[in-house]
């Protein structure tokens, strides 16, 4: 009997230290920074034996890096040719919303995250208010402060702290089927009221779809109620408990009310994005125009479009406007390379952040391809950039005609410190207008009510 | 065994009793060691991590103001949430239509491979299973191509009439769409189990069956089926415990239709998007737990039900 109760005890005491191993730190922050927590075997991000890129400068001390750009292993590579006090060990973990996932699974954890990793510009924020990103302001930054524009900088800063480097922005524009448009005489709207007429009369003509309403992608929409005038969030990193939300005032309601009615009248589709099924209907000509940011035609050829009898079908016209006498510009995705507070060596992660995708030969690779729109003012000011003549819209002069004076009429926008959930919410209304059973009105009043009651519930107080 | 030597001198009938408490005491330390390497990893990987969540989901953490106590307010609250509401009720009505279906197929799948002997026999059995073969994730990038408007067949097949091929990713059939891959994956397998319930039945009992003027019809209804009783409702059980837990296929084909599959749609994406989406671990283990405690009611009700019926088996 009594060896019964003494392995019955054992086996308590093992499972009770199993749960104590496991059990979150009174502070609930994931604030490691510099701290040698992280164990030699940890399989996380902060492990360096496991890198897609190779480093051949073996002697130098390791910067863990995730991101995706198509081009990172070239960016990589040069970095760390160039480098010889700190070498990037990078690993793609996925595009966006998987990526950040696992950084939100690493920073609960406490280890995991890598020392530097790409994220948009709309979740700095996000990660920010949860003290999982370090103010590299001291590390550096005034040797490179004029490399970026104001607008730039304004993107990854909050208050006066930086939590990233710009890296690639993305003015919206645009982009339509030349061949389309001409088949149909429609000339690019410059207004949205002349987008639904021009929409209209290529229907009437039996064409196709003008352009698409995805309820996956609602950056997009964000952007688009933000040109109109509206300011969902309003932030003050001072009192990061004090939230102002306002997703449901007029701009924001017509917004979702005019796409709503567009996809009514069947003047566009409402097929999600990104998805094969969307790129099918884009090489197909299926969609007659996308609104979309500065980066997409990277995107899109990488996916296959503007390819063999394509070629040349494209053109880039500036983003349809409210009041054309009072042109607003916006912006979708973007990425900046923030240093994480799991990071070993900040100061060592901030040199990898400031430096990589800051070389000549990355940044000419990365516009030239269009897998970026460059911030760095090395390659936005640079004729060559400007003057290019881009292969996916037929040689017109992209940059010049649109896409920079749009990234320089941009004056920054104010993101959510609750990024995921907020996009969540509106991926399920939009949703809801697509299947018709809520105006973009009643969409836009549930809503605030959904993101009012979410951060209520986390805490702030609601202006 | 040094000790009983040593012990010699002590009167035989102490020894003899001391040799009892030994060997049952040893007979104890080997029923352990027997145990132990289940016990551990049993201990481990399922009881502590339910623990563990069990206790997570007691705290609340938020953005402003930390972690705190709340006892059971996440479940207060999981089950006032209209997000996992809606989310269990689709898994509950996906089941009713879900379960029974797959079940009449296997079954009838069963009766005929068991009741015809031919060349095809083995073939037939073999391709009904294939898609249990088959990972669920490929399985469900396989069948949101077929569903697909622009690379699947629908559109062709439905364009033969002059018909508009339905869109199983637009939330009206998302149901049917999902159904129908689960339909596929899991009647072959399920169809194997009661076919081995079959083949194990005594051959002796048909024939005494066609002895007293049974038909084929007969012989399948009220002899094979109330002796394959316990595998059907063994994989009954099994198809309700899993389905109820629905979340493979529609977290892939969230990638293609992400509009219509929101991340609430089945409880368990409900919890793994609060834990790994929204950082939010506290409320997910709570919806877990939930969805636990969802599981135990139906499957104690269905054999509940079912001990009561048993007679017309």
């Amino acid at each position: 009997m009594k060896t019964k109760r003494l392995i019955v005890t054992a086996a308590m005491l093992a499972a009770a230290s199993a749960l104590a191993a496991c059990a979150p730190d009174a502070g609930g922050g994931a604030n490691t920074a510099g701290g040698s927590a992280a164990p030699a075997n940890d399989a996380g991000g902060n492990n360096a034996s496991n890198c897609t890129n190779t480093i051949s400068k073996k002697d130098l001390p390791v910067v863990t890096f995730w991101g995706w750009y198509p081009n990172m292993q070239l960016v990589v590579d040069n970095f760390n040719k160039q480098n010889n006090e700190v070498q990037v060990c990078w690993t793609n973990v996925g595009q966006g919303g998987d990526e950040y996932d696992k950084f939100q699974t690493a920073i609960s954890a406490g280890s995991g995250a890598p020392d530097v990793i790409m994220i948009e510009a709309d979740r700095i924020p996000t990660f920010q208010i949860q003290k999982a990103l370090v103010d590299i302001k001291q590390y550096g930054y005034d040797a490179v402060k004029d490399n970026y524009g104001t607008g730039a900088w304004k993107d990854v800063s909050i208050g006066g702290a930086v939590y990233g480097v710009p890296v690639d922005g993305g003015p919206m524009a645009m982009i339509y089927r030349k061949d389309v448009f001409d088949k149909y005489k429609v000339t690019p709207p410059k207004t949205w009221a002349e987008y639904e007429q021009a929409a209209q009369k290529v229907k009437d003509a039996g064409g196709p779809l003008f352009g698409d309403l995805g309820a996956n992608v609602p950056a997009v929409l964000m952007a688009l109620q933000i040109q109109k005038g509206a300011s969902p969030f309003a932030y003050d990193p001072a009192k990061p408990e004090m939230i102002g939300i306002k997703l449901n005032d007029q701009a924001s309601k017509d917004v979702l009310d005019y796409w709503g009615s567009l996809a009514k009248k069947g003047l566009v589709g409402t097929q999600d994005q990104f998805t094969p099924e969307y790129i099918a209907g884009v090489v197909n000509g299926k969609y007659a125009t996308y609104i979309s940011a500065a980066w997409a035609p990277g995107y899109l050829t990488g996916a296959g479009v503007g390819k063999g009898e394509d070629t040349g079908k494209w053109a880039v016209a500036p983003l349809p406007q409210w009041d054309p006498g009072n042109p607003v510009q916006v912006n979708w995705g973007g990425s900046a390379f923030s240093v994480t507070s799991q990071a070993k060596n900040p100061e060592l992660a901030a040199k990898v952040a400031y430096g990589l995708y800051a070389d000549d030969e990355s940044l000419t690779d990365g516009w030239t391809n269009q897998i970026i729109f460059p911030l760095n003012l090395k390659a936005l000011n640079s004729p060559e950039f400007v003057d290019l003549k881009v292969n996916f819209f037929d040689g017109q002069q992209a940059n010049k005609e649109v896409y920079v004076p749009a990234a320089n009429a941009y004056k920054g926008m104010t993101y959510a410190p609750f990024g995921q959930y907020y996009f969540d919410a509106m991926t399920k209304q939009v949703s809801a207008i697509i299947q018709g059973s809520v105006t973009g009105a009643q969409a836009a009043d549930r809503l605030q009510e959904d993101v009012v009651g979410y951060a209520k519930e986390q805490g702030f107080t609601v202006q | 065994m040094t000790l009983l030597i040593e012990e010699s001198a002590a009167s035989t009938q102490e020894k003899a009793h001391k040799v009892r408490g030994k060997v049952r005491l040893r007979e104890h330390l080997m029923g352990w060691l027997f145990v132990g390497p289940f016990a551990i990893v049993f201990l481990a990987l399922l009881i502590a991590p339910l623990a563990y969540a069990f206790y997570l989901s007691l705290w609340q953490k938020k953005l402003i103001g930390g972690t705190s106590f709340v006892f059971l307010g996440n479940y207060v609250k999981a089950f006032t949430d209209p997000t996992f509401l809606s989310g269990a009720w689709f898994v509950i009505r996906f089941s009713l239509v879900a379960i029974p279906l797959q079940i009449v197929i296997a079954l009838a799948m069963a009766l005929i491979l068991d009741a015809v002997t031919s060349l095809f026999t083995r073939f037939s059995r073999l391709m009904i299973f294939l898609p249990y073969a088959i990972p669920t994730v490929i399985g469900a990038v396989m069948w949101g191509f077929l569903y697909s408007k622009s690379f699947g067949p629908l559109t062709d097949i439905f364009g033969l009439f002059g018909a508009t091929a339905p869109d199983f990713f637009s939330s009206n059939l998302i149901f049917y769409g999902l159904i129908n891959v689960v339909t596929w994956q899991w009647a072959g397998y399920y169809m194997i189990i009661l076919y081995a319930a079959l083949q194990g039945i005594d051959p002796t009992l048909y024939e005494a069956a066609r002895m007293d003027g049974a038909g084929k019809w007969q012989i399948a209804l009220r002899i094979k089926i109330p002796l394959i009783a316990p595998a059907l409702l063994l994989i009954l059980v099994f198809s309700l415990i899993g389905t109820l837990q629905f979340f493979n296929e529609p977290q892939i084909l969230r990638y293609l239709a992400a509009g219509t599959i929101s991340p609430g749609f089945t409880p368990n994406m409900y919890a793994y998007q609060q834990a790994f989406g929204l950082a939010n671990f506290n409320y997910g283990s709570a919806i877990s737990f939930a969805l636990g405690g969802i599981v135990f009611v139906c499957v104690y009700a269905f054999l509940f039900f079912t001990r009561k019926r048993r007679s017309f088996f």
